[in-house]
């Protein structure tokens, strides 16, 4: 394994998404059915897609970093600590402590602020910009959501999918697989195995990608069993086809618009679930539960701190509202019932 | 004697993207008391459509745009949503294409048919359940006490559709819509089935619409016959009259086109092409473009409404033209 | 049948097909559906045998079987000379090229998902019949014009067909590999009375130009008149009644294919409104009754028929399931 710092991983995995991102769109454009159903999709949810956008602009910035280029002078910045493009934006805009939104002196003790009237929604604890540490949340949240789907949903496939066609032995022991997992107590085994393999955003998406996998594994088995026995299956089996071609020219290709249903729904769910693993104290650092958890005592002051618990909350249920209506339009478009109605 | 129903220049739209298309365009016939009619057509037709909105049943966004349904005289279509729902079950029944669908997997049929007379008439439960019992004998269910108890899946097609001819009858409704009750049965159970709506007619003097593509079920079960191609009808005659001597050109398509009639091993005559869709309907008659005796004004002009004969309507400018000449002579 | 005819093209020996029905934990067979038991038939080359009967009378289990999709366990498949039973997996799929199917339900035989032109060449592909991308579009382009359908529409999707167009295409899928026997599922039964007519048309037109051999798996004995040269008629699971289609429609030996003749809903103006043949519905295929499986519902039922069950004896072209039948037998 090549030995590359963390930043640079992250520049590397920035090129290879909008590499993927670029293809998705070819093959989007080249086949018809997807188009038609791109463009449908555009019409229903324009509003929400742009801010679906807007947030993966944002991680996708907050993902380019490199050391260096700090200018004298700075405080509250490590002297080789590679520094993001979100980073650099809010360089020099440390605080000591707290501030209320657009205020011009401390919260506590009134001393003026180094830059007042600069902090649209004041600062934490730390002093660090509130805006700042909004934005930051949002690559956490994407990773949490999006690379713990790419785990969680291949796993649930490969499992699903060869348990209903092949049946038989392999069928019964994903069946005592599935069982197990799902009488186990979700929140249990997150925090077992959130213990055994360390806090980092990876294994936290490793652990959530374990324990997510299930329900759409059953969900792909059942459908897998309906695919397996409709007429044009057989008809490619009497036509020679092999069977692991069936598999990838016609059981996974009906499939694919559970997936992407799959996928947007289930982003919601483990963005939430991380929010509540922070509240637990083994979340991910700087992500919007970590702001949410530290908000709690924020709350009992008096006079209250708002804002912070503000911004964490309104960029969570952002995301998630918008992923949830895009996820909503996705279903009814790619819904193989309107592929075959010619009515 | 008045008719029963009077259906009298029905329609019924669709939303679509290229406006409200009439599903069922100008639809009018009657149906005496006691009497049978078959309304005949194949896949966009627009048969069932017709039948629905007799009982105002259209499935959404489709709704009934002009026109009228007389039940003794009184108009169905703008009744009251409560007036209406006393008609439907009551005074006029539905039985469907697959019982398997129509019947509550999870209730046994027996309640479900008391269900079904309770909701029209106050009786006890005792009193619908003995009414249930003695309904079940009638159509012919085996064991009918037994059967009382018994779930829909563990029941045959055959027994199912009966069950459900026992609740379409069980509130002694004037007339019965039967929309293809046997196409989901096998042969020999939909001769059963056939027999036992030609008793139950003759001993209850239901009137029948029968809904249907098969002509045979036609010519054993109909007194009259309605043939509807792309919405409209195309011709209305007795029985005998349409199989003996179809007038209009699609009629006389669809009866050669059966297998039974034609010699084996050779070519069945055919009708070409296929039945257009309804955004493409031509202006016109809409069964030109198949029609082997078209000419000149088939094309643009539908045709009117003719009576070559006693009890016989025909929309066909061929038939028109043919008559005119006779008429001449 | 006879020792001087040709090898025939397709020839099943003593087939059964039995389904098991699983229950319990441990999913033991409880119980068998008895879906196809002693099936016997021949196809010559270039000729038509309808299989007809009603719900639950094995017929499909039967065309699945001699393709293989079921796993029969009795019997032997003679196709071109070879038993496909006995086949390894290579050699089953060489064995069967000229075997194909086209199914009843136009909508699913479809990929909804697949432009009917791949389709269509997955055939083509599979067994290497062209080498290049050119030629299978040509060939496939060719396979759309052998069913009237405009060859350019290869780039599209099923659902922008009708039913009997969709039909269509499964008969060109079929068709691409060169089949010499084309299994024909309740081919007709979804279709339009007027669209049923051009397709069937199609079949023969193809059967006359092509040579091809047909299975033809039907409830609707009127399409059988018109197409087959010869009928089998199948009750709950065995053949009851065979022999060449008009012997079989004038002179039916087997009382169940009386009721079934019988029962068929007439266009002719003048009959009308007799008795049903025939009481009771069809029995479960997992509960046959004993003896004889028509005997509950016959109207010539004998009292040794509910005991014994009657073999297949032979009439004047052909044979019948039934005592009434049997040689020796002054009737």
């Amino acid at each position: 394994m090549i030995s590359l710092e963390p930043h640079v991983w992250s520049n590397l995995m920035v090129v290879a998404l909008v590499g993927v991102g670029l293809g998705v769109v070819r093959a989007i454009r080249r086949q018809r059915l997807w188009r038609e159903a791109a463009g449908a999709l555009w019409r229903r949810r324009r509003v929400a897609i742009v801010i679906v956008a807007l947030y993966v602009g944002v991680g996708l910035l907050d993902s380019i970093a490199w050391k260096g280029g700090v200018p004298e002078g700075v405080t509250g910045v490590l002297p080789n600590a590679p520094l993001t493009l979100i980073d650099r934006a809010f360089l020099d805009t440390r605080e000591a402590s707290y501030s209320a939104p657009f205020a011009d002196r401390e919260f506590y003790g009134g001393r003026p602020l180094r830059h007042p009237g600069s902090h649209w929604l004041g600062t934490d604890i730390l002093g660090r910009d509130v805006v700042y540490m909004a934005l930051k949340g949002a690559r956490v949240a994407l990773l949490i959501g999006g690379l713990t789907s790419l785990i969680a949903i291949p796993l649930a496939l490969l499992f699903g999918v060869g348990a209903g066609y092949f049946g038989g032995r392999f069928d019964d022991v994903v069946f005592f697989l599935i069982s197990t997992l799902a009488s186990m107590p979700g929140l249990l085994l997150l925090i077992a195995l959130i213990m055994v393999m360390g806090r980092s955003t990876f294994s936290v998406c490793i652990a959530l990608g374990v324990t997510s996998w299930v329900g759409f594994c059953r969900l792909s088995r059942a459908e897998t069993l309906k695919l397996r026995e409709l007429d044009y299956v057989a008809a490619a089996r009497a036509l020679g086809v092999s069977e692991p071609r069936i598999v990838f020219r016609h059981i996974l290709p009906n499939l694919a618009h559970l997936v992407v249903i799959t996928f947007v729904l289930m982003f919601s769910g483990l963005v939430l679930s991380e929010a509540v693993l922070s509240w637990l104290g083994i979340g991910v650092d700087g992500s919007w539960g970590q702001m949410i958890d530290g908000a709690r005592n924020e709350l009992s002051r008096d006079p209250i701190i708002w804002w912070n618990i503000f911004a964490a909350g309104t960029a969570l249920f952002g995301l998630i509202l918008s992923v949830n209506a895009v996820g909503d339009a996705v279903r009814d478009v790619l819904d193989p019932r309107t592929l075959r109605e010619d009515r | 004697m008045s008719a029963l129903l009077e259906v009298d220049g029905l329609r019924t739209c669709f939303p679509s993207s290229a406006g409200a298309l009439p599903v069922v365009d100008d639809v009018s016939f009657s149906l005496g008391r006691g009497e049978t009619l078959a309304l005949v057509g194949e896949s966009g037709s627009g048969k069932s459509i017709t039948a629905l909105s007799l009982l105002r049943l259209v499935p959404k966004p489709g709704r009934v745009t002009a026109g009228a349904v007389r039940l003794d005289g009184r108009d169905l279509l703008p009744l009251s949503v409560g007036e209406i729902r006393r008609v439907r079950g009551r005074r006029i029944a539905m039985i469907f294409q697959e019982p398997m669908t129509c019947l509550n997997p999870v209730l046994r049929v027996g309640d479900q048919v008391i269900e079904a007379i309770r909701l029209h008439e106050r009786v006890s439960v005792s009193e619908a359940r003995e009414r249930t019992r003695t309904l079940f004998v009638e159509v012919g269910i085996p064991d009918p006490e037994e059967r009382l108890s018994a779930y829909p899946h563990q029941l045959s097609g055959g027994l199912k559709q009966r069950v459900m001819i026992a609740m379409a009858l069980s509130t002694r409704p004037e007339m019965l819509i039967a929309d293809e009750p046997t196409t989901a049965l096998d042969v020999t159970v939909q001769a059963q089935i056939l027999e036992l709506l030609r008793k139950l007619q003759r001993e209850r003097d239901t009137a029948i619409l029968l809904i249907t593509h098969d002509l045979g079920i036609v010519n054993e079960l109909a007194d009259r016959v309605a043939v509807m191609y792309a919405g409209r009808l195309v011709e209305v005659a007795p029985r005998e009259a349409l199989f003996s001597d179809p007038l209009h050109p699609y009629t006389q398509g669809l009866l050669r086109s059966i297998p039974g009639l034609a010699r084996p091993g050779e070519r069945l005559p055919e009708i070409p092409g296929v039945v257009p869709p309804p955004d493409q309907w031509p202006t016109g008659c809409r069964f030109a473009t198949r029609c082997p005796k078209r000419f000149d004004p088939c094309a643009d002009i539908q045709p009117e409404e003719i009576e070559p004969a006693r009890e016989r309507r025909v929309w066909c400018h061929e038939v028109e033209r043919m008559l005119a000449i006779e008429g001449a002579r | 049948m006879s020792a001087s005819a040709p090898e025939p093209l397709l020839r099943v020996v003593d087939l059964q097909t039995w389904y098991p029905i699983r229950a319990g934990l441990m999913r033991r067979t409880v119980g068998w559906v008895q879906a196809a038991t002693d099936v016997s038939l021949e196809l010559q080359a270039g000729r038509t045998l309808a299989l007809v009967g009603e719900s639950g009378c094995g017929k499909s289990t039967v065309g699945r079987s001699i393709l293989c999709l079921e796993r029969p366990q009795r019997g032997e498949i003679f196709f071109e000379g070879r038993d496909l039973l006995k086949q390894s997996r290579a050699g089953l799929r060489e064995a069967r090229r000229h075997l194909q199917i086209v199914f009843q339900d136009p909508m699913a035989s479809l990929d909804p998902r697949m432009r009917i032109g791949d389709q269509i060449a997955e055939g083509v592909r599979s067994f290497g019949i062209v080498e290049t991308e050119r030629e299978q579009r040509i060939r496939i382009g060719e396979m759309l014009e052998r069913v009237q359908l405009d060859p350019k529409s290869m780039d599209r999707y099923p659902h922008e067909f009708s039913g009997g167009q969709r039909q269509r295409i499964c008969i060109a899928r079929a068709l691409a590999v060169d089949p010499k026997l084309i299994v024909c599922d309740e081919s007709v039964s979804a279709l339009d009375v007027s669209i049923q007519a051009q397709i069937l048309n199609l079949l023969l037109d193809l059967q006359q130009e092509l040579g091809l051999a047909y299975l033809f798996i039907t409830h609707d004995l009127s399409v059988v008149r018109h197409l087959a040269h010869e009928v089998a008629v199948m009750y709950l699971g065995r053949i009851v009644e065979q022999g060449p289609t008009e012997r079989l429609f004038e002179h039916p030996a087997h009382p169940y294919t009386r009721s079934l003749l019988a029962a068929i809903p007439s266009i002719d103006p003048a009959r009308r409104g007799s008795a049903p043949p025939v009481r009771g519905d069809v029995p479960s295929p997992s509960h046959p009754p004993e003896g004889c499986h028509f005997h509950p519902r016959c109207p010539e039922v004998m009292d040794r028929c509910r005991r014994e069950r009657p073999e297949l004896y032979p009439v004047e072209q052909g044979c019948s399931r039934c005592f009434l039948s049997e040689p020796g037998r002054s009737d």
